[in-house]
């Protein structure tokens, strides 16, 4: 090396020590990793909802609080419908570990239509709210209401999009590595969203129709 | 449909009312800035260029090439940021005496905003993020980052966010609330028109792009070191690297979610920030700074890294306190998010709160001071050789101790409520920003130059450019303390008190020079790339450096090293030369590399065209973007093909061309 004799070295080489890699070198992937952190910086947008409706939550302006407007047995109905998807996501994952490309693409589809349901029901839920004349605006308990639960609702909505382009992926290209790499960032996007949901159930729901 | 409503669906509330022509400052910039601009397009058109840069530099994912473009960025955004700062201080120091200067509050407000916003978000942020790019992945002896093509995507995006910055300066106009643009100033009832929209949707594109390439580094720091280094022997720079991008990406969401709730209250008309119905304004400005604190960490560790690796290399010693360095690094990163509350004690949440906040702040000035003292004894007896890096590194230990003294006494509530809102606030925060986070890239481009583009930085010009930062620094900012202890507050268009004026005719002095600073920086590049044939280096370590980007040729081939290496020791490449490792010039294998792809500028393309379509209420144009953006995403996500190989014999004749040009060099 040109610039060695600037350097104090020592004058024998190491013969022992191995300073380069004879063969390729393979990092790890690090996709699961980086989905993985995504997922809680996802988690922060969502506790900063939570935090701003735990400030703004009892700010009724004079509107409607949660007891009056919250329908318990609706929000079981569709918390239901979450969990019930999760569960058969985790249905899927085990068809994908044994290579199974049907099975696994049916309980995909069943994750799919019990996450529109879930959609299904929450509009519904927004529409009477915004009918009654409790709409975002309406208040600040309002605003952060439908924000929180409303972001939650657009992540369902674009793990449907995602889960769609995946079940056409993995028809198209079957179980290949990448699709299965897929298939686990779906599987932990979807559990996350479970996850979220129950912190609203628990949060906005259950402590909103206490008086 | 009639005209007016068709009008309506396509442009919104764009009007041609919307292009400032009225405005002779703002007519001058865009002709300067047209003819600029069309003179750059023919150039590039006459050279036939297009090709080459989008194929070899726009598509590519290669994280040198991206590393490099956020830094052309951020020094383009430099001389922006900077244009606004020069226009301030001339104002201020004519503004008196019922002369109300050139600048009327309703400009003066907007140059202020947009200087702290693209200071801050498009020149510090690429400038810090291009670095890392570059530098991290050589570092570690990796051939990219974990994900090639969303760093591609992450620069992109930062760039649509800084081209709608830019925008707002012919098209409407920015916000005129201050960089944090706290409601309800920042609300519909008091800032209705396009000002606080650009200020959003520039923020949010670009924060997109921040978000992911901070958990780009994370996975690459954790998943792609070289064989053998382990946590405790990777260089400080990785170190104070890793440390940011986790808080880029702890804090980076919250700024998101507020500006989201922020938009919501001026699209949908919530009640998150607005005065009536429940609205909490405070809660925007608690949330804002839980992501603001953080990110002056962001900024700062970094280049602490930066110097931490300059003090070792041009000493010729081993950093001092290596393992106390990374524990600083560790405890600011944690305390960062203990301090948010500092920014407002004026609020009023009372004694106990405000001490807790103003104790947490205090404490963080330990491992500050402690990472002082270890780059003072890596000095101590060491074989000091004051290049152009050095001079910056000493220069900003000298001013960043001042900076953080002040900020030290910020930090007692009683006292800031009287520095509170005063030029002492903006003294302070110019202090420890300009003599931290930009003499640290100046060090960082001076240190790693060569390594990029194979020729030295010429030191005299650097040297210049040095002394005119330098001085012109503490000429711009020390006038501004003292005018803080008079009680002079900030964001002030003119004043009554021709006593003032003298203070803001010295501070103008040092912008000027500072103006000279930067435009020696400028004719430095000039005049390297002229003689880049007298300055080049061959040998690919042209400062007996010691971390491992050293090892390879300058600049790197695309694969960054031949054989990956194996690390024994931290200072890994100081290691090799002493125990002669020399270099493996036979049994070449097939290097796999990522390939390059077009979607990611594609993607943020339309990011721009949906913010922009946002910011003037097309909708229309903006729910097309909107479906564009997800289509090439999903779109991009059929393409499976994204590696390749490059042949051994590639690799061999690259590697034989090195070996020859280093056997010239003895």
């Amino acid at each position: 090396m040109s610039d060695m004799n600037a350097t104090p070295s020592a004058a024998v080489a190491d013969q022992d020590l191995q300073f380069w890699m004879k063969e390729d070198h393979h990092p790890a992937n690090g996709t699961l990793l980086g989905f993985w952190i995504y997922l809680m910086s996802d988690c922060l947008i969502f506790a900063c909802l939570f935090a701003t409706y735990g400030v703004l939550g009892r700010s009724y302006a004079g509107g409607p609080s949660g007891a009056d407007l919250f329908e318990l047995p609706l929000v079981a109905i569709n918390t239901t419908m979450l969990l019930l998807s999760s569960i058969t996501y985790g249905f899927a994952v085990l068809e994908m570990q044994k290579n199974r490309k049907g099975t696994m693409m049916a309980w995909l589809v069943v994750t799919g239509l019990f996450g529109a349901t879930f959609l299904g029901i929450e509009l519904y839920e927004f529409a009477n709210l915004i009918h009654e004349g409790a709409g975002p605006q309406r208040s600040a308990f309002l605003s952060s209401f439908f924000t929180l639960v409303g972001t939650h609702g657009l992540h369902v909505t674009f793990g449907i999009i995602w889960l769609i382009t995946l079940l056409f992926q993995v028809g198209r290209f079957g179980l290949t590595p990448a699709n299965k790499r897929r298939i686990m960032c779906l599987s932990m996007f979807w559990h996350f969203l479970d996850v979220v949901w129950i912190g609203v159930f628990t949060f906005v729901y259950l402590m909103g129709v206490l008086p | 449909m009639n005209m007016p409503d068709l009008a309506k669906l396509i442009f919104g509330r764009l009007t041609l009312e919307a292009i400032p022509y009225h405005e002779p400052i703002l007519v001058g910039t865009f002709i300067m800035v047209a003819i600029g601009g069309i003179a750059l397009l023919a150039l590039i058109t006459r050279a036939k260029l297009w090709g080459y840069l989008w194929s070899e530099w726009f598509t590519s994912i290669d994280h040198k090439k991206i590393g490099i473009m956020y830094m052309v960025f951020g020094i383009v955004m430099l001389l922006r940021g900077f244009a606004d700062a020069l226009m301030m201080r001339a104002q201020q120091a004519v503004a008196f005496n019922g002369n109300p200067g050139f600048l009327p509050p309703h400009h003066y407000d907007q140059i202020f905003t947009a200087h702290g916003v693209i200071m801050i978000f498009f020149v510090a942020m690429p400038l810090v993020t291009g670095l890392m790019n570059y530098v991290v992945p050589l570092q570690i002896g990796a051939r990219d980052v974990a994900f090639p093509f969303l760093n591609n995507f992450s620069f992109w995006m930062t760039v649509a966010g800084g081209l709608l910055v830019m925008a707002s300066l012919f098209v409407g106009e920015f916000a005129r609330t201050g960089w944090l643009a706290y409601p309800p100033l920042s609300g519909l009832a008091q800032s209705p028109d396009v000002g606080v929209d650009y200020y959003i949707w520039s923020l949010q594109v670009a924060g997109v792009g921040t978000t992911l390439s901070g958990i780009n580094l994370i996975a690459t720091i954790v998943k792609m070191r070289a064989p053998g280094m382990s946590m405790m022997k990777m260089p400080i720079f990785t170190w104070t690297s890793l440390c940011t991008n986790v808080l880029i990406v702890a804090a980076f969401p919250v700024l998101t979610a507020v500006l989201v709730l922020l938009s919501l209250d001026r699209y949908a008309g919530t009640n998150f920030f607005t005065n009536d119905f429940g609205g909490n304004a405070m809660m925007y400005v608690n949330l804002i700074w839980i992501w603001g604190h953080p990110e002056v960490y962001i900024l700062v560790l970094p280049v602490f890294g930066v110097f931490s690796e300059v003090v070792s290399t041009f000493s010729r010693k081993r950093l001092f306190g290596y393992a106390s360095m990374v524990y600083a690094t560790v405890v600011i990163t944690v305390l960062s998010y203990l301090v948010w509350l500092h920014h407002f004690f004026t609020m009023g949440s009372g004694a106990s709160v405000n001490s807790f906040f103003g104790i947490t702040t205090m404490i963080i000035s330990i491992p500050t001071g402690a990472k002082i003292f270890n780059w003072l004894f890596t000095m101590y007896r060491g074989r000091i050789h004051f290049e152009v890096p050095m001079l910056w590194t000493v220069g900003f230990m000298i001013t960043f101790v001042i900076g953080g003294m002040t900020g030290v006494m910020l930090a007692v509530p009683p006292a800031d409520f009287l520095l509170h809102n005063s030029l002492f606030l903006i003294a302070h925060f110019h202090n420890v920003i300009i003599g931290g986070v930009i003499f640290g890239l100046f060090a960082g481009i001076n240190y790693w130059f060569p390594k990029a583009f194979g020729y030295k930085l010429d030191p005299f010009w650097g040297k210049c450019s040095f002394w005119f930062w330098l001085v012109g620094f503490y000429l711009a900012f020390m006038p501004l303390y003292v005018l803080g202890f008079m009680g002079v507050t900030r964001r002030m268009n003119h004043f009554e008190d021709p006593s003032l004026a003298i203070w803001f005719r010295i501070a103008a002095f040092g912008a000027v020079l500072i103006a000279l600073g930067i435009g020696s920086f400028l004719v430095q590049l000039w005049v390297s790339y002229k003689r880049r044939d007298e300055l080049r280096d061959v040998t690919g370590d042209p400062w007996h450096g010691r971390t491992l980007e050293w090892s390879t040729s300058s600049p790197p081939p695309e694969y960054n090293f031949a054989f990956t290496p194996i690390i024994h020791e931290s200072d890994a490449w100081w290691d090799m030369k002493e125990r002669n490792a020399g270099r493996r010039t036979d049994g070449y294998l097939p290097i796999h590399m990522p390939k390059n792809t077009s979607a990611g500028i594609i993607i943020a393309g339309f990011a721009f065209v949906l913010g922009f379509a946002m910011i003037w209420h097309m909708f229309l144009i903006a729910g097309i973007a909107f479906v564009a953006l997800l289509v090439t995403a999903i779109g991009h996500t059929f393409n499976y093909k994204r590696d390749y190989h490059i042949p051994a014999d590639v690799v061999a004749r690259t590697e034989a061309a090195r070996t020859e040009e280093l056997a010239a060099h003895v």
